[in-house]
C-alpha cells in the first residue's frame, strides 16, 4: 500500500507499472530534435477537424488509442482515466474521451497535469482501487493562443522570455507488471507564488514551484540529485531552467549534470523561433510517452525524476494584474 | 528558498533576455518608412489617373487596408510584423490586421456570437479611446477658435 514518508512524498509499494504509453504531436514538434521519437503526428494543425478545440480533443483520443495499442489492451480493460488540459472547463479531455466508456476523472493542474495524473493513477493502482488507469493530457498551440493571447493572424510580437505551446498529447497506462518500469514515489507540489506577473515569462513564474517540489522530494526520500539518471522538468524553458538551477544550488543541490527540461528538448531554439522554449501540458506528456519511455526500453535510463510544471494563471487573473502561482508535481520512475 | 518577491523579481530579471531594442527600432523605422513611401506612391498613381485629389486621399488608406487584410488572410502579415514590429503595426495596416485577425479567428463561433462580438477584441480600445480623444480635441479646438 501507498505509504507517506517525510512531509510531502508518497512511496508506492505495489509497483504500479507503466504497461503502455502513446503520444501524438503536431508538425513543428515533429520537425524538432526529438522528431524521430514521435511516430504519430499530423501536418494539419486541425487534425482533420473543423476547429482547434476539436483538434485538441482528437489529440487526446489518438494518444489514448496509441497507448492502448502499445499495451495490447482495449478500452474495456481500463478502470479509470485521469485527464486534463488547458482549455476552459477541460473540454479537450472530456470531449475527446466521451466515447471511451471509461470512468473519467477530470484534472486541472495547468501544464503540471501529466505528472499529476500519473501520480494519482499510481496511487489508485497501488491501492487496488483500479487495476489499470490511464493518465492523459494535451495542449494545442492554436487553441491555447486563442484562449490566452491574441488571434493567430494578429501580428503581435512576443518577448524573448515567451514560450511556444506544444501541440501534442501523451497518455500513460498504469497496471501491474513484474518487468516494466514503475512509479516508485510521488510528490504532489504546493502552490508557490513569488510575485511574477508577466504572463510572457512563465518559466520565471514556475521555477520556484519546481525547486520547492524537488527539495521536498530530496528531503523526504533522503536522496541526492546524483542518485538519479536524469531529472526532467516539464516546461520551464530557458529562463525557468536557469532560475531553477540557481535556486537548487542556493539550497545545496547541484542538479545541472543530470537535469533537462522538456521545454528545451522539444524544439531547436536556434532554428525554430520558439524564444524561451516549449510549454503546455502536451510538452512533458509527449516527451515522457515517447523519448523517455524509449530510453527505459533501451535500458539507457533506470531511475529518473519526472516533474511537470504548471503556471496556474487564467486570462482573467492576468487582466486583473494578479501574480502567477506555479505548481509542480513529481514522480519517480524506476526500472524493476 | 529565501527570496522576497522583490528579490526574486530581480533574480528573474537577470536570467530573462531583453528584446533586441536597437534592431527592433531600426527595422520598424525602415519598414514603417517603406509603408509610408508606398502610400505616397499610391497617391501619385491615383493623381496620375486623373482621380480628384480628395478622392485619391481616401483611396490611399483604403488600398493599404485592403492589402493588409488580404495579407492577414493569406497568413503573410504576422511574418512581416514579426521582423518589422511597429513598422507595420502603427500605420493603418496594423489597425486593419487587428480587425481582420479576430474576424478570421472567431468564424468557428458563428457570425453573431463569434465574428460579430469578437471582431473588435484587439482594435476595440483604439476605437473607443481614439474617438473619445478626437471628440475632446474637437471641443478644445472649437473653444480655442471661438476665443481667439
Amino acid at each position: 500500500m501507498a505509504k507517506r514518508i517525510g512531509k510531502d512524498t508518497v512511496i508506492l509499494e505495489n509497483y504500479p507499472s507503466i504497461i503502455g504509453y502513446g503520444c501524438v504531436v503536431g508538425k513543428k514538434e515533429k520537425e524538432g530534435p526529438l522528431g524521430s521519437y514521435f511516430n504519430s503526428f499530423d501536418n494539419d494543425a486541425r487534425f482533420g477537424e473543423k476547429s482547434f478545440e476539436k483538434a485538441e480533443s482528437r489529440l487526446q483520443k489518438i494518444a489514448v488509442e496509441n497507448a492502448l495499442k502499445k499495451a495490447n489492451l482495449s478500452e474495456k480493460d481500463i478502470d479509470m482515466i485521469f485527464a486534463g488540459d488547458l482549455l476552459n472547463q477541460c473540454i479537450g479531455s472530456t470531449f475527446g474521451l466521451r466515447k471511451m466508456g471509461i470512468s473519467l476523472l477530470g484534472l486541472y493542474g495547468a501544464c503540471s497535469t501529466m505528472a499529476l495524473g500519473l501520480g494519482i493513477s499510481a496511487v489508485m493502482v497501488d491501492s487496488g482501487a483500479a487495476n489499470t488507469a490511464i493518465a492523459v493530457t494535451s495542449s494545442h498551440f492554436c487553441s491555447a493562443e486563442r484562449q490566452y493571447r491574441f488571434p493567430l493572424e494578429y501580428g503581435a510580437l512576443r518577448p524573448q522570455t515567451a514560450q511556444r505551446t506544444v501541440t501534442g498529447s501523451g497518455a500513460t497506462i498504469l497496471g501491474k507488471s513484474n518487468v516494466l518500469p514503475f512509479i516508485n514515489a510521488v510528490t504532489f507540489g504546493k502552490v508557490t507564488d513569488f510575485g511574477i506577473t508577466d504572463a510572457n515569462n512563465m518559466g520565471a513564474a514556475m521555477a520556484p514551484s519546481a525547486a520547492s517540489t524537488l527539495i521536498s522530494f530530496f528531503n523526504d526520500t533522503n536522496t541526492m540529485p546524483c542518485d538519479y539518471d536524469a531529472i526532467y522538468s516539464g516546461d520551464l524553458g530557458d529562463v525557468g531552467t536557469k532560475i531553477l538551477l540557481k535556486l537548487m544550488l542556493d539550497e545545496g543541490y547541484d542538479i545541472k549534470p543530470n537535469h533537462n527540461d522538456c521545454g528545451l528538448m522539444m524544439f531547436d531554439r536556434k532554428k525554430q523561433d520558439v524564444h524561451s522554449g516549449g510549454s503546455g501540458c502536451g510538452c512533458s506528456a509527449s516527451i515522457l510517452n515517447s523519448y523517455i519511455m524509449n530510453e527505459f526500453e533501451t535500458n539507457k535510463l533506470k531511475n529518473i525524476l519526472f516533474m511537470s510544471t504548471g503556471a496556474l494563471l487564467s486570462p482573467t487573473s492576468t487582466m486583473q494584474g494578479e501574480s502567477i502561482p506555479g505548481i509542480s508535481h513529481l514522480v519517480n520512475i524506476k526500472m524493476r | 528558498m529565501q527570496y522576497s518577491n522583490e528579490n526574486y523579481k530581480k533574480l528573474a530579471g537577470e536570467f530573462s533576455p531583453k528584446s533586441p531594442k536597437v534592431k527592433d527600432f531600426v527595422f520598424a523605422f525602415v519598414v514603417g518608412g517603406i509603408v509610408c513611401v508606398f502610400g505616397q506612391l499610391l497617391l501619385e498613381l491615383f493623381l496620375c489617373l486623373d482621380i480628384k485629389e480628395e478622392i485619391s486621399e481616401i483611396l490611399v488608406p483604403c488600398t493599404l487596408i485592403f492589402i493588409a487584410v488580404l495579407f492577414t488572410g493569406l497568413k503573410i502579415f504576422p511574418s512581416i510584423a514579426k521582423f518589422s514590429g511597429a513598422g507595420v503595426l502603427v500605420p493603418i495596416t496594423g489597425f486593419a490586421n487587428a480587425v481582420a485577425s479576430p474576424a478570421i479567428e472567431f468564424k468557428n463561433e458563428g457570425f453573431v456570437l463569434g465574428v460579430g462580438s469578437k471582431i473588435f477584441t484587439v482594435a476595440g480600445p483604439v476605437i473607443l479611446y481614439g474617438t473619445t480623444a478626437s471628440v475632446i480635441y474637437g471641443v478644445i479646438y472649437y473653444i480655442v477658435r471661438a476665443v481667439f
